[in-house]
Parts: structure tokens; C-alpha cells; sequence
């Protein structure tokens, strides 16, 4: 990004096309420094990398190739899977609706919208999987814990894009539906929903994809699903049926992509 | 006099189909799952005395383990999401001006960087750690690999789709004046990706401090790990320490992001 040799002479006062931007530099080097300081901490040696790609070459020579064999536990736990992001991303969608609206703060009262916004971050602030031990916790393990932890999660990043959207919108219809003596049912139905749907159906799919990809690792801490199945494989160093395991859920949600997309499609 | 037959409708009989179709699909799909799903009744009614019960084991906080095993393992579940997205950055700029179609004019290259991509983020950052560590022993250096991974194909996909929306113009004034590809790139294409490019930066730090802290239940290094000790032990009052912990970093790195955001962006 250096600037360009001196210009010749006779110009005396050329301006130089691209100046040096020294406070960049310096965050870029800042950053730098940075980064050599957290890697010395990580004690990385290079015996230790060579160690690695050797057993990383060992683990792969035992991954292939992928184990199907055990199908039935293999269907069963991706069929669970699917189940679990399918309720959740239902209840959490239904959910979120009505919160994403109170927290909008362009409609709604000040004393309805903080409590909302307070809601959302408190969903939003914990990794699904860190939901899904408290809700371990307090339902036992299995299916339902998967699924409430993903309700929550769903609610904390639909709310919050719908309540966005809804602060994006443009206030005249609602002014217009309002002079006409609509109800607030009414104003929702036909001035919020029809300039906020499209966006919806974006987010709706962007978070059914997400919830099929988090229903897979719920299981790891005891939510159900073929996360727990997965976890057992790796404890028990069957990579091959890890393998099996992985490119089952990646098809899986290379499938919900293309599903994600026909449904967005649908409702342009 | 004849009447006008025609009638206005909003959609076509084919978008009116599928509709249809997909309204039976969610329909069949949720009544599926209702009716198949594993779930004791029984245990969601038992919830609010859990939950109860839940509260009073995490009272009083036990603040002394913040010093002996929480605080340390912060730091290096900031340096773990940290490290982790400088390293990601460094190898999805490739991947993503090979996933341009503007920038590589060559399919091929561009369906391999979009599978790169994709396969990418198909595997959660949680199971990229149980790789890691199954290569590379327990440990953060697990933990920033698996981050860096799964935020590969993150970072590539928005910085390709940025760079495919970039203008013409600038670019083509820089061809004709015999500018080298690389400073094309760099004066042409960089100034116009900028702003997206550290906004997707700065937004995937932001989610790779909330993941980075759940990497150590599998053994991956950071605060993770010190919640799955108090959790093995069934020390609650230890980890509501660590749970507001986690709490209190994500709420700092959101305020960060924002302020970092409103002064370069």
C-alpha cells in the first residue's frame, strides 16, 4: 500500500494521489503484535505442529472410509435432529413474533419495548448449547431440552431482526390506516406486515437453517438429537462412523439450503 | 350486457400452488415431528421446581473460583476468538476473491471456493473442535484452529459477495491506465470493500466470543473448560460464576463492536 515514488521536481505542489494513512498502519501493526503475543501463548511448538500433522494423517487414515453400517442409529439420531429443529424453529418463530413487534420502539411505548429489548439480549447473550445444559437441568435429558434451548435462541435472533425491520418501516401507511380509524390489529395486519413479510420469510429460513445445523450439536451436552450420537462415536474413536456421522449432516443441511431457498422463492 | 368475467387476483395459480404446497409441507412437517419427538410431559411439568431448585444451588455465588480458575481462562477464551478470526481472515480473503466470479473469471475455481466455503459451515464450530482436538491434543490451540475453520467460510461468502458487487468503473480506469493486478486490487476493489469487510470482521468476532466460550466443553481450551469442571462436579454455585462471566464478556464485546463500528464504519 506504499505510495507511489516521489513526484518529479517541476511540480511543486503535487498532491500525493494516495497519501500514507499512519493511524491505519499503526492498528494494522498494533494488530499484528497482537497476534504474534496470543500465539506465543497458545504454546505452539513446531515439534508439537509436526506431531499433529502426523496424527492428523493417522486420524484421517481412520476415518476412511466413513462407516455407514450402523444405519439405524444413524437414522434415527438425524431424524430426531430434524425433529427438534422443526418444533423449535416453530414455537420460536410464533414466539418471536409478538416480541420482535413490542420491542419495535417506533410503535411501541417505552415501558413495552425496554422490557422486550431486555428479553431478546438475555436470548441472545448464551450459545444455544450453554442453554441447553440449564435446560438439561431442569427437564432432563433428551428431545425437550434440545428443544426449548433452541426456542430460546430462535426468539433471540428472530425478535431482534423483526424488531429492526419493523423500526425500518415508513410511518405513512400507518399514519393513513390510522386517520381511516383502524385498530391496532388492524394497523399490524395491513401497514406493518406487508412492508416487513419479505425480510420475515428471509430470516424465518436463515434461522430454521441455523436451527437444523445447532440441532445436531444439542446432543453433545445431553439435548437429543445425533449430536449425542456423534459425541459417543468420538469418545469411542469410531472415526469412521464419525465420518459417516458428518457428511450425514452436512447433506442434511445442504438439503435444508436448497429447502431454505425454494421457501424464499415461494414467498417473493 | 355481458359482464366482465375477470376477476383481479394477487398471485398466479402456479404461486398460489406453491403456497399451498409449502403451507401442507410446514403443516405435515410439524405435525410429524409433534407426534413422533421423544418428550416426557411429565418433565416439562416438573420444570419450575428445577428451575427452582435450579436458583437456590447457584446461591450463594462461590466468587472465590472467579480467581482461581474463571479469570484465567477468559483471557484465553479472548485470545482463542481473537486469534482465531485473524486467522480466518488471513484464509478466507483467498477463498473469497476465488469464489468472485468478477475477480476469477474461471467457473471452476469459483464452484471449488464456494464448496471449500460451504463445507466450511456446514460443520458447526463445536464438532471442528472435536477434530481438532482428536489432531492436536486438548488445549486452545484446538480451540483457535476450530474457530479459525468455521469462520472461514463465513468471512469468504460475504467478502465474495462484496467483491461481486463492487463497480465496474474504477476497476476498468485502472486497466487502462497498465495498472498490475495487484494494484488493481488494492486501489481498485479494496477501497470499495472496505466497509464490509470490517464490518463482516468485526461481526464475526462478535459471535466468535460467544462460541469460543462453549469450545471447552469438548476440551478445546478457554472458559468452556472451567464450566464443564464446575458442571462435572455439579457445582452450580461455580458455574453461575462462570455463566455470569460469560455474560458480562459478551455484553462488553457487543458495546466494543458498536463503538469500533461507529468510529471507522
Amino acid at each position: 500500500m506504499s505510495a507511489p515514488a516521489a513526484a518529479p521536481a517541476p511540480a511543486p505542489a503535487r498532491r500525493d494521489p494516495f497519501p500514507p494513512n499512519w493511524p491505519a498502519r499503526a492498528a494494522w501493526g498494533g494488530l499484528a503484535l497482537y497476534a504474534l503475543y496470543a500465539a506465543s501463548t497458545l504454546e505452539v511448538t513446531w515439534e508439537r505442529f509436526v506431531y499433529g500433522l502426523g496424527n492428523g494423517a493417522r486420524f484421517i487414515g481412520r476415518m476412511l472410509p466413513p462407516d455407514f453400517s450402523k444405519t439405524e442409529l444413524l437414522l434415527r439420531g438425524l431424524i430426531e435432529s430434524l425433529e427438534i429443529a422443526v418444533i423449535a424453529s416453530a414455537v420460536g418463530i410464533l414466539l418471536a413474533m409478538p416480541v420482535g413487534l413490542m420491542a419495535a420502539r417506533n410503535l411501541m411505548p417505552r415501558w413495552l419495548s425496554w422490557p422486550a429489548r431486555g428479553l431478546i439480549a438475555l436470548c441472545r447473550s448464551f450459545h444455544a448449547v450453554i442453554v441447553a445444559i440449564l435446560f438439561v437441568k431442569a427437564v432432563g435429558f433428551g428431545a425437550l431440552a434440545g428443544i426449548l434451548a433452541l426456542v430460546v435462541s430462535s426468539i433471540g435472533f428472530i425478535a431482534k431482526l423483526i424488531a429492526e425491520a419493523i423500526e425500518e418501516i415508513s410511518l405513512k401507511p400507518i399514519e393513513a390506516m390510522r386517520a381511516a380509524g383502524a385498530s391496532f390489529g388492524g394497523v399490524v395486519a395491513m401497514a406493518v406486515v406487508p412492508q416487513v413479510l419479505d425480510r420475515f420469510v428471509g430470516f424465518a429460513t436463515y434461522q430454521l437453517d441455523s436451527n437444523l445445523r445447532n440441532s445436531t450439536m444439542v446432543g453433545i451436552v445431553g439435548g437429543g438429537g445425533i449430536g449425542a450420537t456423534l459425541f459417543t462415536a468420538f469418545q469411542k474413536f469410531d472415526y469412521d462412523f464419525v465420518l459417516a456421522i458428518l457428511i450425514a449432516i452436512i447433506g442434511v443441511i445442504f438439503a435444508g439450503e436448497l429447502l431454505a431457498g425454494w421457501i424464499r422463492d415461494t414467498f417473493k | 350486457m355481458i359482464r366482465d368475467q375477470r376477476r383481479w387476483q394477487r398471485f398466479t395459480p402456479m404461486q398460489r400452488a406453491r403456497r399451498a404446497a409449502f403451507y401442507l409441507l410446514a403443516a405435515a412437517a410439524i405435525g410429524q415431528s409433534l407426534r413422533a419427538v421423544d418428550v416426557i410431559p411429565e418433565f416439562l411439568q416438573d420444570m419450575p421446581e428445577q428451575v427452582a431448585d435450579l436458583f437456590r444451588r447457584m446461591w450463594p455465588l462461590d466468587w472465590g473460583y472467579y480467581g482461581k480458575a474463571v479469570h484465567e481462562a477468559l483471557i484465553e477464551t479472548f485470545h482463542i476468538a481473537t486469534l482465531g478470526t485473524i486467522l480466518a481472515i488471513g484464509l478466507a480473503l483467498p477463498v473469497g476473491m476465488l469464489a468472485a466470479s468478477n475477480l476469477v473469471p474461471w467457473r471452476p475455481l469459483n464452484l471449488l471456493a464456494k464448496l471449500i466455503l460451504v463445507s466450511s459451515r456446514s460443520v458447526n464450530s463445536l464438532v471442528w473442535a472435536l477434530l481438532f482436538v482428536a489432531v492436536f491434543g486438548p488445549g486452545a490451540l484446538a480451540g483457535t484452529l476450530a474457530i479459525a475453520f468455521r469462520s472461514i467460510g463465513f468471512v469468504g461468502k460475504l467478502f465474495g459477495e462484496a467483491l461481486e458487487s463492487t463497480a465496474r468503473g474504477p476497476i476498468e480506469a485502472l486497466h487502462a491506465v497498465g495498472a498490475p493486478p495487484a494494484s488493481v486490487f488494492l486501489k481498485g476493489y479494496w477501497p470499495q470493500v472496505q466497509p464490509a469487510f470490517w464490518s463482516i470482521a468485526l461481526f464475526r468476532w462478535d459471535i466468535n466470543i460467544r462460541e469460543s466460550a462453549v469450545l471447552g466443553l469438548v476440551g478445546a481450551g478457554g472458559i468452556g473448560m472451567a464450566l464443564d469442571t464446575a458442571l462435572t462436579l455439579l457445582y452450580w454455585d461455580q458455574a453461575a460464576v462462570v455463566l455470569l462471566t460469560i455474560l458480562a464478556v459478551v455484553a462488553a464485546a457487543e458495546i466494543a463492536v458498536t463503538a469500533i463500528r461507529s468510529r471507522i464504519l
